[in-house]
């Protein structure tokens, strides 16, 4: 049976006000919100319909952070079959690669045929998750996929160009993908069959606790950007920055 | 390790990309600071003259039927041999859909340290990079090895780095490219039949803000008062609510129009790099912190649906006289 492997990551959520720790090179953890990574998302979907075309199984992985549980729960109410939480992992963002080493002696047991992650992660500093473990496990790396299909030990996977340009990319099996979108939207369960999970799926707990936060670089700051020119903002109630918004297009000429 | 910038030139169906010369315009800033040179590595095959509009000092050229255009297991091969040859200071990649595939895994490869999405060299040869959809800056330094670094437009005019052709040309012998794991098979083309976004003057962009499928009405309705056309970033895409001719963005199109009307998106970086040459960008967002209002000649803070029937009125009432 193909076995399919997602790494899926909680990144900060940037509709939330972010912050930044007192140490200055960090962003604050404490009041963070924390939401699925988008791309993991997808990742999780076509992982989900390869196993729907293929009757392969899925095992995702992630990082003990708060609400992982809920997020595992839902990828199994979605489809996966097999749920691993590291754990005793600090609260600050491990490096990449100390991260891609862990993840990789995890996954050199499981074996995989494939292994699909998100193609980045909006917190990333310390490069892409995906192609460092590819590279750890000597297999074939291919990013920005949006559609991928098995067959005969090859991946048939569509890789994303500018201007809705696709390259049609042939990938020896086993490798791993960094999925920028999935065939489909990522479905949505209801919140139920979530509960359901929570009762009968279980997850298993790994050791995560020699990761590495610190950079082999100096990072001399973190801040929140100092715009050399701001927008101007139009003030008012709805009606009045209607009528400002309106005279400026009239002002414009294009109206 | 010597001084040198390098800098891997990007192209694609006989094309250098734009981020090729934004790379090209930083690594000068880098190497002046370092006291280097600037090197393109262009990988190809019968490509040695993509390098004549280049402001590098000299360039390495590797030719191979393999590298004709870009596979992540190709590239990584010969870019792995020469960097291991030339010990370079600091390496460019664009993060693009060429240079992410490559440089994390020769990061990882080569134990290179690495340092995503950088957007301008500070004054001391320092980088300034972005995180959490620019909504974060970082300023870090080189480390004390060859350090890889991926750069984002917007801090650099592709202008700057043009110039050329370089003084030197290094012919570098490819390594062994036979029993590739990634092969490329076929370029797709773009569904043809839909209005060509980058083509239009006036465009009402919804993003994640807009909600549902059923309130793209409400776009459809403001662009046909402007007389313009609906598009979108990544999330309303990725839904299938609208096709993906009209995305804008990295991985879409990069738009000109003389007026971009920007309905709930917030700007993450990906969707900001294609809107960069709008002449006019009018950004309405209830977050005020939204990465948009730092490139919006206007913006209004407003939550959508409060604010877009007013709007609608208002022009109605100025279009019906």
């Amino acid at each position: 049976m193909t076995e399919i492997v997602v790494i899926a990551r909680l990144v900060p959520d940037l509709v939330e006000e972010l912050e930044i720790a007192q140490s200055g090179i960090a962003l604050d953890t404490s009041w963070l919100r924390l939401i699925i990574n988008e791309f993991d998302n997808h990742a999780i979907e076509q992982a989900v319909i390869l196993k729907e075309k293929t009757g392969a199984n899925v095992t995702i992985i992630s990082l003990e952070a708060e609400g992982v549980d809920d997020m595992l729960f839902t990828t199994a109410a979605k489809g996966a079959d097999r749920l691993i939480k590291l754990t005793g992992v600090d609260e600050e963002k491990p490096t990449n690669i100390s991260l891609a080493e862990t993840l990789s002696n995890i996954i050199k047991e499981i074996n995989p045929d494939l292994i699909l992650n998100g193609v980045q992660a909006h917190d990333d500093i310390t490069g892409d998750l995906a192609p460092q473990i590819a590279d750890l496990l000597n297999l074939p790396y291919v990013g920005y996929i949006s559609g991928v299909s098995i067959e005969g030990g090859q991946a048939k996977a569509f890789k994303e160009y500018p201007g809705g340009l696709l390259a049609e990319m042939e990938v020896t099996l086993p490798a791993v993908l960094g999925i920028q979108a999935s065939e489909e939207p990522p479905r949505y369960v209801a919140i139920s069959k979530v509960r359901q999970m929570m009762s009968t799926a279980s997850i298993e707990e790994m050791p995560g606790d020699g990761l590495i936060t610190e950079n082999n670089f100096v990072i001399d700051r973190m801040y929140l950007p100092e715009a050399a020119e701001k927008a101007e903002m139009l003030e008012g109630n709805e009606e009045e920055v209607a009528q400002k918004l309106t005279s400026i297009f009239q002002d414009l000429g294009l109206l | 390790m010597t001084q040198d910038i390098f800098v891997l030139i990007e192209h694609i169906r006989g094309q250098v990309s734009d981020i090729s010369y934004i790379m090209t315009a930083a690594a000068r800033e880098l190497a002046q600071a370092q006291d280097g040179s600037v090197v393109g590595i262009l990988l190809g095959s019968g490509a040695e003259n993509f390098k004549d509009n280049l402001a590098v000092d000299k360039v390495i050229y590797c030719d191979h039927a393999a590298l004709a255009e870009f596979t992540s297991d190709a590239y990584k091969r010969t870019l792995i041999a020469i960097l291991g040859e030339y010990d370079p200071r600091a390496v460019f990649f664009g993060n693009t859909t060429i240079g992410a595939d490559v440089s994390s895994s020769i990061a990882a490869h080569s134990s290179y340290p690495i340092i995503n999405s950088c957007i301008r060299i500070t004054e001391g040869g320092g980088i300034t990079s972005q995180v959490c959809g620019g909504k974060i800056m970082v300023d870090s330094q080189l480390a004390d090895k060859t350090t890889i670094v991926t750069m984002i437009p917007g801090g650099y005019k592709p202008e700057q780095g043009q110039g050329g052709p370089p003084s030197e040309t290094i012919k570098f012998s490819p390594p062994d490219l036979e029993n590739l794991k990634v092969k490329m098979v076929q370029f797709i083309e773009p569904a043809t039949g839909d209005v060509d976004i980058a083509q239009e003057k006036i465009l009402v962009a919804i993003g994640r803000g807009i909600q549902t499928e059923d309130n793209i009405e409400l776009a459809e309705e403001l662009a046909a008062l402007l007389g313009g056309t609906v598009c979108a970033s990544r999330p309303v895409i990725d839904q299938g609510w609208l096709p993906t001719s009209r995305l804008v963005g990295k991985s879409g199109k990069s738009v000109k129009p003389d007026l971009y009307l920007s309905l709930g998106i917030s700007g993450a970086t990906e969707h900001l790099e294609g809107i960069m040459g709008s002449k006019t960008i009018v950004a309405i967002n209830s977050d005020p912190d939204a990465p948009i209002f730092d490139i919006a000649k206007y913006g209004i803070e407003v939550d959508l649906f409060d604010f877009i029937d007013p709007l609608l009125e208002q022009l109605g009432n100025v279009k019906n006289g």
